[in-house]
């Protein structure tokens, strides 16, 4: 039973592999150059289904901008020259990691400041456990007048 | 001093909460376009089959326009065709065409079954200009100045309220500017 299904799941990852954009008709010559264009599809976000990068998508304009990848690559363009080119028409959501600068860094900083800020709390609340810990009246003065009294109160002594 | 501590955490999720019901108010599929003020990009499409033709960047030079980008396999664009014949009928402001990724003949059979709005039209069968416009899909619909800048766009269909509220008064506007 479990053979049979992990034999299934092997199959379904298998077909999703063959299923995956780019095409082998679109491998370029270069081995390099493919591997770049590779590492580049996968860093630049399909402008359509928005939550895919072009490398994942089937749409027919991711296909064109994965086109235009290899074109600015067989042109001799640095991979930070092909996000600029593409940056310039589609904006920054064409990344798929926002870069860091003025209009992102609260994006960027503000996991940073909650764990700082829950760090804090934690070291502030177990500082305070502890000192109410250690100034408490543990001499057993209070605790025994305290006692007495409840005890009166039930007429047990 | 200590008690009112305890209501720091709702207080801290009023914020979130407002922050992000502001948030779903955004629709944060349109991506902005780059072109805003900008010149638009130049090109020079061939014509479409059947066409003389063809559409050039600077065909749209010297006039208010609209340029929309359109294609016989997109169903929203077949949604928005009558009132860019209406737009086209009214004589208010040149409509321009780009048939977006059509294979040859299926934008002339489209537009001879529903009626041609556009004063040129320009073939992007590869999809190149469409990318040099920062297009993320059809139809979308530019609003050109006379200097031949890119002044506004449009995502998605032009209904009779995107027409009336937003485009023909920035068109309006845009032709009672003085030249620059």
């Amino acid at each position: 039973m479990r053979q049979m299904l992990a034999a299934m799941l092997a199959g379904l990852m298998l077909a999703g592999a063959a299923l995956a954009s780019p095409g082998p008709e679109e491998r370029m010559e270069d081995a390099r150059l493919e591997a770049r264009a590779r590492a580049l599809y996968d860093q630049l976000r399909c402008v359509v289904c928005q939550s895919q990068s072009i490398d994942d998508s089937n749409a027919p304009l991711a296909a064109d901008l994965r086109a235009v990848v290899r074109e600015r690559l067989l042109a001799g363009d640095s991979d930070a020259e092909v996000k600029a080119y593409l940056q310039d028409r589609y904006g920054d959501y064409v990344l798929m990691l926002p870069p860091v600068q003025g209009n992102t860094i609260a994006l960027w900083l503000f996991p940073l400041v909650v764990l700082a800020g829950g760090g804090i709390a934690i070291l502030v609340f177990v500082r305070g456990q502890r000192r109410t810990f250690m100034a408490g009246d543990d001499t057993g003065e209070g605790d025994d007048a305290r006692a007495r009294a409840l005890s009166d109160e039930e007429g047990l002594s | 001093m200590n008690r009112l501590f305890l209501f720091l955490p709702l207080a801290l999720f009023a914020v979130m909460a407002a922050y992000f019901a502001l948030g779903l108010r955004e629709n944060p599929g349109e991506i902005p376009s780059q072109l805003i003020d900008r010149e638009l990009p130049a090109f020079d499409l061939p014509p479409i089959q059947g066409h003389e033709t063809g559409l050039a960047s600077a065909d749209l030079a010297g006039e208010v326009s609209l340029l929309n980008v359109f294609g016989s396999w997109c169903p929203p664009c077949a949604i928005e065709h009558p009132m860019l014949m209406q737009i086209s009928r009214s004589g208010v402001v040149p409509v321009y065409g780009i048939d977006w990724k059509d294979p040859p003949g299926a934008g002339t059979r489209w537009l001879e079954r529903n009626g041609n709005p556009y004063v040129r039209i320009g073939n992007d069968a590869e999809g190149r200009v469409a990318i040099d416009l920062g297009i993320t899909g059809a139809p979308e619909t530019f609003i050109i100045d006379r200097a031949g800048r890119v002044r506004y766009r449009h995502v998605g269909v032009i209904t009779e309220d995107v027409w009336e509220g937003t485009l023909l008064p920035l068109v309006e506007h845009l032709q009672a500017e003085d030249m620059p």
